[in-house]
């Protein structure tokens, strides 16, 4: 389990894969662009490579430009060499591609969601690639397909084979677009952002498992990622990339220990690392500004002949919190945890049972038009800045609009408001004329904050508000919410599923397990003295952006329960324990 | 399963009652007397009274209403006021003529509207696809009259490959079969063109390519199916676009079909035909929406019926 440079590359010297002054350009309105610009490297047997940067940074395009895969005709390679073995495969037809895809090498996608077909059964899909490539005849395709699925310690492999994409996890699904792009024992394996989109102990299990077959099979890996800790955790060499150059290449341990670059350097210093965050400044116990208790949402599934309800779904059960003037919560978990959905009740966005009070105003049973007021004092800011906003309507004119809904202020006000607004995110007043698209991620989240701020709220749910920003963009606006706490006094219920961030910014976390409290606490307490064995794993499973300190090797996870159960069953409730002060953790 | 199917079934059940309820009340409403109608010009007051006495025209509306409910229940579809004959054995006499024209109708917009979907989209914003485009927008916008004149004007008359109008071989079939399908053709070309595009940006085409899959197999398997999708359901709302043309191309073929009988009850008021017409295309929507909603989740296992 541990990095192993030497046996790796010890038998034989010559790289499996040798990119030479690889150079690609995108056909724009304005003539050819450059977005890879001279990269160079080597890839040996049994070796990782880490190419890392942020988004543009080029790294994708260098994934799909090895595979031949460069979106025709916009993008084509100007200038280069891509060595496999002793041939140039730079340029070659999509005919002669074929025979090196999968057989050679193989490639796995950020999204297992999507990336899998939605019609055909996974033992189609995997004995499709088996049967291209001749690996075996087709009566024994099945068979072999079973084994690849036993190989990538699928639970009960018989069944998944006959099951549909969507019948399976995230998680799963990635194990099975590894078992596809293994299948043909390819000498390469390029893993472009493999974990990112899955939950943090998921992640663990996938990267714990690809260096395992690394291991097994001798695969030279190509790992993208923009996560220094994966970087850290996976990569014996890794490339940092910007803007299409590689600005610094070295083994990982100089990398972290001795960065080069000014841009590695920053980068690196960006990273938010768990348990490297300054104590935050104690405070005084304010007013409570929420207070929630006894907090359940649940979905009934209809069926039947009537379309009755049949089974419920509990998404939250009896969660209570409250949120004092100044105070930034937590509420971590994986997916499924309900913590988007707790955010979402106390805006009144889903139909929810038990108390809560925003501001001293209990909100149960109002109406929309008497929710008003109340969600002056409370708004949110999502996940997807770009979805999130209108791209026909000017970044001005959204950003007042909840002003004009609330009725609030008119004509120049609204002007007057919009600049101002801007200029506290830290936008120019200029940009105001702007649409959506003319600006960048960043940016974007930086218009929802100041949409959110318009109505001077006393407090923010912020969902998930930086996962999909790029390290240093991320750092730039928790420091923004940071300041607007520091002056103006807000609270936050900050919605993550990111432990390191959660550590730069809480006051105090609650960990969310299927809709409820698993251990709830001070910060400094729930980080660094977790006591329930889900908060553990958890924190566990986070990459360290470290390479001398390797992450241990996840256990799998225990089956989780169903959140669906049948109509008038009463859900198993966990009952919190107090540990110490404030510290309180679940006990079944 | 068999739940939802009861529900659906039931569903339909009401709908097609809306249907005759709506339809009885408008044609109530029309000034043209149907017993003037039956009696003719020359006929007495007297005698077109006792006609509208005799067809129980002066009860009220929902008396009406409910007697041609209660008959139509028992199989009873009523009497034409102008041919002698039952409504039900007109319709089954015509229905044959006008279901084969349908049915292949739809295989010759399919066969044309998916080809050229799924070429234009192969050759996106390439010469082939803006040529098809424009076919298929010329084919959306011709009236069906001018087409079906058109083409019997060119393969009937001057070349002669097929019969000018009438109904009994394979060769009478074809031209109107082709008039009926154009329109849908345009419109499935469309469809299918947009549809693949989308499936063909979508991350699993990646994964089929990276596979090394030849191109073939990667249209064919996962495209395809996956394109073809959202047609489905479209093909059960175009059976209602089919009731009016099939009105237009039975005129104009002399098809001796339902289409030829509803021009005729219209032009003549006669009421119980037009009910029985509008009841026959009101069951083929219906029934074509409920088949293909249970055909869906046959090919996507994403769709669980509830």
């Amino acid at each position: 389990m541990t990095r192993d440079n030497d046996s790796g590359r010890g038998d034989d010297a010559r790289p499996v894969l040798s990119v030479r002054d690889l150079t690609v350009q995108v056909a724009t309105g304005a003539g050819g662009k450059t977005v890879l610009d001279h990269l160079s490297f080597d890839l040996h047997r049994g070796e990782t490579v880490a190419l890392a940067g942020e988004s543009g940074s080029g790294k994708s395009m260098t994934a799909l430009a090895i595979m031949g895969l460069l979106p025709r005709p916009m993008a084509r390679i100007t200038e280069g060499t891509i060595r496999l073995g002793d041939r140039n495969i730079a340029g070659l037809s999509d005919r002669a591609y074929r025979a090196i895809r999968a057989r050679r090498i193989s490639m796995i996608f950020q999204e297992p969601m999507t990336s899998l077909n939605p019609l055909m059964t996974v033992e189609r899909q995997l004995c499709e690639v088996l049967l291209e490539h001749d690996m075996c005849t087709r009566d024994a395709a099945p068979a072999r397909a079973l084994k690849l699925l036993r190989d990538l310690r699928l639970t009960d492999p018989e069944r998944r084979l006959k099951q549909y994409p969507h019948e399976l996890s995230g998680g799963m699904r990635q194990r099975v677009m590894i078992a596809i792009a293994l299948a043909c024992e390819p000498e390469i394996l390029i893993a472009d952002e493999p974990t990112t989109a899955l939950d943090v102990t998921v992640q663990a299990e996938i990267l714990d498992l690809i260096r395992l077959l690394q291991k097994e099979r001798g695969t030279a890996v190509l790992m993208i990622t923009h996560d220094m800790g994966v970087v850290a955790e996976m990569a014996d060499r890794a490339i940092v990339m910007r803007a299409g150059q590689p600005v610094e290449a070295s083994s990982v341990e100089r990398l972290f220990s001795a960065p080069s670059s000014e841009y590695a350097k920053g980068l690196l210093a960006a990273v938010p690392r768990l348990g490297a965050a300054p104590p935050r400044p104690p405070r005084s116990p304010g007013q409570k500004v929420v207070e929630v208790s006894d907090l359940s949402v649940r979905f009934d599934v209809k069926g039947g002949i009537l379309n009755r309800p049949v089974a419920r779904l509990h998404a939250v059960e009896g969660v209570s919190f409250d949120i004092r003037v100044g105070e930034t919560l937590a509420l971590v978990g994986e997916s499924g945890s309900g913590k988007s959905t707790i955010g979402k009740a106390l805006l009144g966005l889903v139909p929810w049972e038990g108390a809560v009070r925003i501001d001293g105003r209990h909100t149960k049973g109002l109406s929309r038009r008497s929710m008003r007021p109340v969600l002056r004092d409370i708004q949110m800011v999502f996940q997807d800045p770009g979805a999130s906003l209108d791209s026909r309507m000017t970044v001005g004119e959204q950003v007042v609009e909840p002003l004009r809904v609330h009725g609030l202020a008119s004509g120049s006000e609204l002007t007057d408001r919009a600049e101002f607004l801007f200029r506290r995110v830290g936008l120019s007043a200029d940009m105001l004329g702007r649409f959506p698209h003319e600006f960048s991620g960043g940016q974007r989240q930086r218009v929802c904050i100041a949409r959110a701020l318009s109505l001077s709220p006393k407090v923010i749910v912020a969902d998930e508000s930086v996962s999909a920003l790029d390290v240093s963009v991320q750092a730039q606006v928790l420091d923004l919410l940071q300041e607007l706490q520091d002056e103006d006094g807000l609270s936050y219920l900050f919605i993550t599923h990111d432990m390191a961030v959660v550590d730069q910014v809480a006051d105090r976390i609650m960990v969310m397990r299927l809709g409820q409290v698993m251990e709830e606490g001070p910060r400094d307490a729930v980080l660094r003295d977790p006591r329930h064995p889900y908060t553990r794993r958890l924190l566990a499973a986070v990459p360290v952006p470290d390479p001398t300190r390797l992450r241990q090797p996840q256990p799998p996870a225990p089956e989780s329960q169903s959140p669906m159960l049948p109509l008038g069953a009463v859900f198993p409730r966990v009952r919190l324990e107090q540990v110490s002060g404030e510290h309180r953790v679940a006990v079944a | 399963m068999s739940g939802y199917l009861v529900r659906r079934l039931v569903e339909s059940a009401l709908i097609l009652l809306g249907i005759t309820f709506v339809t009885f009340v408008l044609l109530y409403l029309l000034p043209a007397d149907p017993a003037r109608q039956i009696a003719g010009r020359s006929a007495t007051a007297e005698t077109v009274a006792s006609i509208r006495d005799q067809l129980g025209l002066n009860d009220p509306l929902l008396l009406q209403y409910v007697r041609y409910l209660g008959n139509l229940l028992q199989g009873d579809m009523g009497r034409s006021y102008l041919q002698r004959a039952e409504v039900a054995d007109l319709i089954a006499s015509r229905l044959p003529a006008s279901l084969l024209l349908m049915v292949s109708a739809i295989v010759t917009e399919l066969i044309l509207g998916l080809t050229i979907g799924v070429i234009a989209a192969l050759r996106r914003n390439r010469p082939a696809d803006h040529g098809l485009m424009i076919f298929s927008f010329v084919s959306i916008s011709a009236p069906q009259f001018v087409i079906g004149i058109l083409l019997l004007y060119v393969f009937a008359v001057q070349l002669g490959w097929f019969p000018i109008g009438g109904y009994g071989t394979f060769a009478h079939l074809v031209l109107p079969s082709i008039t009926l399908g154009f329109l849908g053709a345009g419109w499935y070309s469309r469809m299918m063109r947009s549809s693949m595009i989308d499936v063909l940006g979508q991350d699993f085409v990646r994964t089929a390519r990276a596979k090394g899959l030849s191109k073939l197999r990667i249209i064919t398997r996962h495209v395809m199916p996956n394109a073809i999708l959202p047609i489905i359901a479209m093909i059960g709302i175009d059976i209602g676009l089919f009731m009016s043309g099939i009105v237009v191309v039975e005129s104009v073929f002399g098809w001796p079909g339902i289409g030829q009988l509803a021009w005729q009850a219209i032009q003549r008021v006669d009421i119980p035909v037009i009910m029985g017409v509008t009841l026959v295309s009101a069951t083929a929507i219906v029934l074509g929406n409920l088949i293909a909603d249970l055909v869906a989740p046959l090919i996507d296992p994403r769709i669980k019926t509830k």
